[in-house]
């Protein structure tokens, strides 16, 4: 028997999911922290970032898994303002009332609001997932159609009014879930937790396994024996209840239910997944490039700000680092089209390719400074 | 190694295949002998690759009766979990593994080693997984790791790869189909060797291929299928690879003037 080739080993940078956009983040809070020390510097800043953060990571979470395998959904938006609906509705009617001019608090009925609300959620995802793994229609088209029924609902449902329920914040569920410790916001601990279960449920469950190699190939993954059909819909699903936890978070974090809420998540959590590693063709997604990612464009806006920039130049930004870290993941995925992009550039970079960690390549190529 | 209270590996009888209109299989009834090698022949669409998709679980027929190991088989709880459960594995041409997945993940996906919280013990995996590379399959050069990915691999240790999960997992019968196409004649080489040691193994074999030569060399009979049916059923030694040839040009020659 004839030996095989010799393969060139990966590297061990190429080995550590998300080396390259924790590079990324690390060089853009160091950027920051010369262009707004004052703001940099201090802790402050990170656990406004902490905050805020969190909705569009859990959503960023949920759909890294259904990119892996090979699929988009753009519904989420929707799923968070039917769940918001849901869940301030049931508060502020049913249960506030429950406690007019009391002294005790039906303290945990708004769980049960908050379990009703990821129902709705599970129930909208699980109608995705059969429009798409039963039905047959694609995902970016059956999402792109629930996108806007749910949106129509929830305006229907609303009368297009918001909802205050100011008063939660006297309920135990407002301080578990968006409360602080010290000076951190809970509902980034809750994120982080759920950043941790994702990950092993991706990489170390069977259902994680199946979708990465739906992703990679449905064909194969059926005569493998892995039912396609229904790990897609248990996906969609579960990309509904995710969705619905992002929405009551908000509604928490907000004490109040907008029927816009959530419209602005679309394309930066969609920018976070991609930024994050995760491969648009499927079968290969990274939790911790999310994780990281979703940071990195949640602090743009501040940064640039806090830089004297002004907020003009947010989305601008976002756009550079995105294409900075989509090139710095083709690199590190086959670093010869390194080459093909210094030919193209046509000049001589100081290192050679592969040679080197990434962090060089990264921080000559981030955010230019303002001038 | 393989059971000895059975005589066929696989019958299939009388089945039928329609997708919508089209008549795919009308009325195919094929047995293979607890360690024979048959070989599959037929032009492309004739009906091959659904007959085997149907022998492995992956799609339903209209109508018919299979038997694994002599067992009647009820349709409708078999799957290709199923399958594998009856000891068949199937190495297809390019569809057995995936690509940007690790080896390990291509050995065990559909049937995951977890310990008993249902995750993944990939310790164990990873373990039998070299196990596997270096004894079924002989990878023993350096370069091939249980972390190497598929899409690293060159076409004929990507059949390897497929060959000797199919080995380990101690099938009764292996389904290949067109297990050398597009591999170098170097490669085509061990795969046939593989398929002796199939038969030395005790094993089945439903062997699919157009090359008539690969296929008249390692196969104990030949089938034909044309257009959904059973045309010719050779056993081995009946005809020379040039018979065997001038028949198949003569078979396809008179389907031609046949009248549609």
């Amino acid at each position: 028997m004839s030996r095989p080739e010799i393969k060139t080993h990966r590297a061990l940078w190429q080995e550590i999911e998300g080396l390259p956009i924790i590079g990324v983040f690390l060089a853009l809070i160091g950027v920051f922290m010369v262009t707004a020390p004052e703001s940099f510097l201090g802790y402050r800043i990170y656990m406004t970032f902490l905050g805020t953060v969190t909705p569009p990571l859990i959503l960023g979470l949920g759909l890294t898994l259904v990119i892996t395998a090979g699929e988009i959904d753009l519904s989420f938006p929707s799923v968070m303002k039917m769940s918001g609906l849901t869940f301030a509705y049931l508060v502020k009617f049913e249960i506030f009332p429950l406690d007019a001019g009391l002294a005790d608090k039906h303290d945990l009925l708004p769980y049960l609001a908050l379990l009703a609300a990821l129902i709705v959620g599970a129930a909208i995802g699980f109608i995705n997932g059969v429009l798409i793994a039963r039905v047959g229609i694609p995902s970016i088209i059956a999402t792109l159609a629930t996108l806007f029924v749910w949106e129509g609902a929830t305006v229907i449902l609303s009368g297009g009014l918001s909802h205050n329920i100011r008063q939660i914040g006297d309920y135990s569920i407002y301080d578990v879930l968006t409360g602080r410790i010290g000076p951190v916001p809970v509902q980034a601990l809750w994120a982080l937790g759920l950043a941790v279960v994702t990950w092993f449920v991706l990489n170390r469950r069977r259902f994680g396994e199946h979708l990465l190699f739906i992703g990679d190939n449905p064909e194969v993954a059926r005569v493998l024996g892995v039912d396609v059909v229904r790990e897609k819909i248990k996906l969609f699903t579960l990309m509904g209840v995710l969705g619905a936890l992002a929405g009551v978070v908000l509604t928490l974090d907000n004490k109040n239910f907008f029927t816009t809420q959530g419209s602005g998540y679309l394309l930066i959590v969609m920018a976070a997944v991609f930024i994050g590693g995760t491969s648009i063709t499927g079968g290969k997604g990274s939790i911790v490039g999310t994780f990281f990612a979703s940071f990195i464009v949640g602090s743009i806006e501040a940064g640039i700000v806090a830089s004297g920039l002004g907020g003009f130049w947010t989305r601008l930004v976002v756009g550079l680092v995105f294409l900075t870290a989509v090139i710095v993941h083709i690199f590190m995925e086959n670093p010869r089209k390194f080459e093909v992009f210094r030919q193209l550039v046509g000049f001589r970079f100081g290192h050679r390719p592969g040679t080197g960690p990434p962090g060089g390549a990264v921080g000559g190529a981030g955010p230019p400074p303002p001038t | 190694m393989a059971g000895k209270g059975y005589d066929h590996a696989i019958r299939m009888e009388n089945i039928r295949m329609s997708f919508g209109a089209v008549l795919a299989l009308n009325d195919v009834s094929l047995a293979v002998g607890r360690n024979e090698i048959v070989g599959l022949l037929g032009d492309n669409g004739a009906g091959k690759s659904t007959l085997i998709k149907i022998m492995t679980g992956v799609l339903r027929p209209t109508a018919g009766d299979l038997y694994i190991r002599d067992e009647s088989i009820d349709w409708r709880s078999y799957s290709v979990l199923a399958s594998h459960d009856h000891g068949i594995e199937t190495v297809y041409q390019d569809k057995s593994l995936g690509e940007k997945q690790p080896l390990w993940r291509n050995f065990f996906v559909g049937r995951q080693i977890t310990n008993r919280f249902g995750f993944i013990d990939v310790a164990s995996e990873k373990e039998i997984a070299q196990e596997i590379l270096l004894k079924s399959i002989g990878f023993t050069g350096a370069g091939i790791t249980v972390d190497s990915l598929v899409s690293d691999l060159s076409g004929g240790e990507r059949q390897g790869i497929a060959i000797g999960r199919a080995m380990y997992f101690d099938a009764d019968l292996i389904v290949l189909d067109e297990p050398t196409a597009a591999l170098a004649i170097r490669e085509v080489r061990k795969v046939l060797n593989f398929i002796g040691g199939i038969k030395e193994s005790g094993r089945a074999c439903v062997y699919i291929d157009h090359n008539i030569a690969h296929v008249h060399e390692v196969a104990d009979r030949l089938v034909v299928i044309e257009r959904g049916e059973i045309v010719a059923d050779i056993a081995k030694g009946e005809m020379g690879l040039a018979d065997l040839t001038d028949f198949l040009i003569e078979l396809q020659g008179r389907r031609e003037n046949v009248p549609a």
